[in-house]
């Protein structure tokens, strides 16, 4: 096949397997599409079989690391551990918003970083819900808080988000050598977004709970030892992180040693934990890498290079970060990271790529159609009508993103500097 | 006298105390709590977007089964109930909290209601958007309370030095 038909051929298929994980018709796996688009990619030669099984042997680990997650982040809600943190957050609080915005915002960064957006937005975000309600608290602050960490605060580790996973094999970077460069980026956002969330939401912050201990908000009683090798596990993978081991396998370890453990006291079936896993996205994931492959390789990497701003310089990588988060919000974040990750690449080496990856994790809180999550939300929205106001959103966003834009990829920079390249 | 009084999370202390001090006895005491579905869609909109989410579980997981809002707005209820001598009717509507209000208060004498914004300082902005809209629809006589001992006068700044000139 030509180039220029394989790439056009390439682009299609991608473009089709995004809009279908995203329509997800009669419900079906992301995956029912993306493997024979993949497929196809391959058979006709648009991507050689060599470098489709390279990407995949390289992406492998990264989503075996993946499904660990998920699964780990499956055990702990079994456990009870969301809502335990939940009852020690309002505890924390006292009675007081502010107070408890504060440890929020600790406990969903954490919880974004290590455990991956997806617990915060499925398993975090209904426990903050109830927790503020119960505690007589406004609930609207808290709720806008975890939807915005989710992606803000998924700057940080490799398995933060999907965006970071894909961009990871493609930047060269080692898993302790991202998570070094994105520590202080990770810190200032996080530290933006809390200045912008106190004073946009003031007035509902400054009227007191009344509930400091609200009743019925004692969980189960949950396991100290259970509670113990899930932290275990948690350092683990980050300590096997920064010494270089590939910390999918502290990740399986304990996912493991919990699973068992789990499933010797009957919290959860090895149903369930199959289903946690999600082995159709993992393919979905390994599927993807390869279509990116297709259009990449062509040549519509070159016409868009001409305006990604090359170095390493600041100026260059705010022009990165912002025209990443353009990007972002124009398609949807999955499309630009893909697309950008290797131009910025060739800019500016890995240190772009993570300019890149704050673009487009910190730019989808600018407007509803920013990711595949919140172009889904906006449907939803209409079904339902409701209250949520597209205005209030936007003045948020508008507020916060370009702060966290800018405060971010200047941290990058400095720690680029500091760590050096 | 027919009295509506708007319980809401946070203030809603400075309403009943103010029943006890305003409202005549004898009179028809409703409390209204209007349960705001915003946040709870916010977190659903949240998660049914999530790539790889089985929709339909996710969904089911993100929002509770029962409605938690009403649940723990009935709750308030009740113990706002709780605080005063006489019977007093409970009612609970979910929507729009500043329409579900206004709608409740057509028919009523009197209106309670507390100010709900950025109360350092005497001024408009010690009311929220919704508060705001309520004071402004209200259909009836309204009673605005402070939640807590109003701020000094000299919270209000200082008009400006020169008047604004008319042109001539």
């Amino acid at each position: 096949m030509t180039q220029p038909m394989g790439t056009i051929l390439a682009m299609v298929l991608l473009l089709g397997v995004l809009g279908f994980a995203v329509a997800r018709p009669w419900n079906l796996p992301e995956a029912v599409l993306a493997v024979p688009a993949a497929g196809v990619v391959v058979a006709l030669g648009v991507v050689e079989p060599g470098r489709a099984f390279s990407e995949i042997s390289t992406l492998l680990p990264v989503v075996a690391f993946l499904a660990a997650v998920l699964v780990l982040s499956h055990l702990c809600h079994a456990e009870g551990l969301f809502a335990a943190a939940g009852a020690l957050m309002a505890r924390g609080a006292g009675g007081s918003p502010q107070r408890l915005l504060v440890l929020l915002f600790g406990v969903a960064s954490v919880v974004t970083a290590v455990l991956s957006l997806d617990a915060t937005v499925v398993l975090l975000t209904p426990v903050v819900l109830a927790t503020a309600t119960r505690a007589g608290m406004r609930p609207k602050p808290y709720v806008y808080a975890t939807t915005h960490l989710a992606n803000s605060a998924s700057v940080l580790m490799p398995i933060s988000n999907l965006t970071n996973l894909l961009a990871l094999t493609a930047s060269g970077l080692s898993f302790a050598r991202f998570t070094a460069l994105m520590a202080l980026p990770w810190v200032g956002i996080v530290a933006v977004e809390y200045l912008v969330f106190r004073r946009f939401f003031a007035s509902e912050l400054s009227l007191g709970g009344d509930r400091p201990l609200p009743r019925g908000s004692d969980p189960q009683r949950v396991s100290a030892v259970t509670t113990a090798f899930v932290c275990a596990t948690l350092a683990g993978f980050v300590l096997a992180a920064l010494l270089g081991v590939p910390p999918a396998w502290a990740a399986a370890a304990g996912a493991l040693i919990v699973g068992v453990r789990a499933l010797a006291r009957r919290q959860t079936t090895a149903a369930s934990l199959l289903a946690a896993a999600n082995l159709p996205f993992c393919l979905f994931v390994l599927a993807l890498g390869v279509l990116v492959l297709g259009v990449t390789d062509s040549g519509l990497g070159a016409q868009l290079a001409r305006i990604v701003p090359t170095g390493t310089s600041l100026p260059a990588l705010l022009g990165i970060a912002t025209l990443a988060a353009v990007v972002a919000n124009l398609l949807n974040n999955l499309p630009a990271v893909l697309l950008l990750t290797p131009l910025a690449l060739a800019a500016g080496g890995p240190v772009a790529c993570l300019a890149v990856l704050i673009g487009v994790n910190v730019g989808p809180n600018l407007t509803y159609v920013g990711s595949l999550a919140t172009l889904l939300w906006r449907r939803v929205l209409r079904e339902h009508d409701t209250g949520v106001s597209v205005g209030e959103f936007s003045r948020l966003g508008a507020w916060s993103v370009p702060a966290a834009l800018v405060v971010g990829t200047s941290l990058l920079w400095i720690s680029a500097l500091m760590l050096g390249e | 006298m027919d009295v509506l009084v708007w319980i809401a999370e946070g203030t809603w202390q400075a309403c009943v105390e103010a029943v006890a001090l305003h409202v005549p006895p004898g009179s028809a005491v409703t409390f209204l709590h209007v349960a705001e579905p915003a946040p709870r869609e916010l977190a659903r909109g949240a998660g049914s977007g999530l790539l790889g989410a089985p929709r339909r579980r996710s969904r089911d997981r993100v929002v509770p089964e029962t409605d938690l809002a009403e649940q723990l707005g009935r709750e308030l209820l009740e113990r706002a109930a709780g605080r005063v001598g006489a019977p007093v009717s409970l009612l609970q509507r979910r929507g729009r909290v500043e329409r579900e209000v206004v709608a409740e208060a057509a028919g009523k004498d009197l209106l309670i209601l507390a100010r709900d914004g950025d109360r350092r300082r005497l001024g408009p902005r010690s009311l929220a958007p919704a508060t705001r809209f309520v004071l402004d629809h209200a259909p009836c006589t309204t009673l605005l309370v402070w939640p807590e001992p109003a701020p000094h006068l000299s919270s209000i700044p200082p008009p400006p030095a020169h008047p604004p000139q008319r042109p001539s």
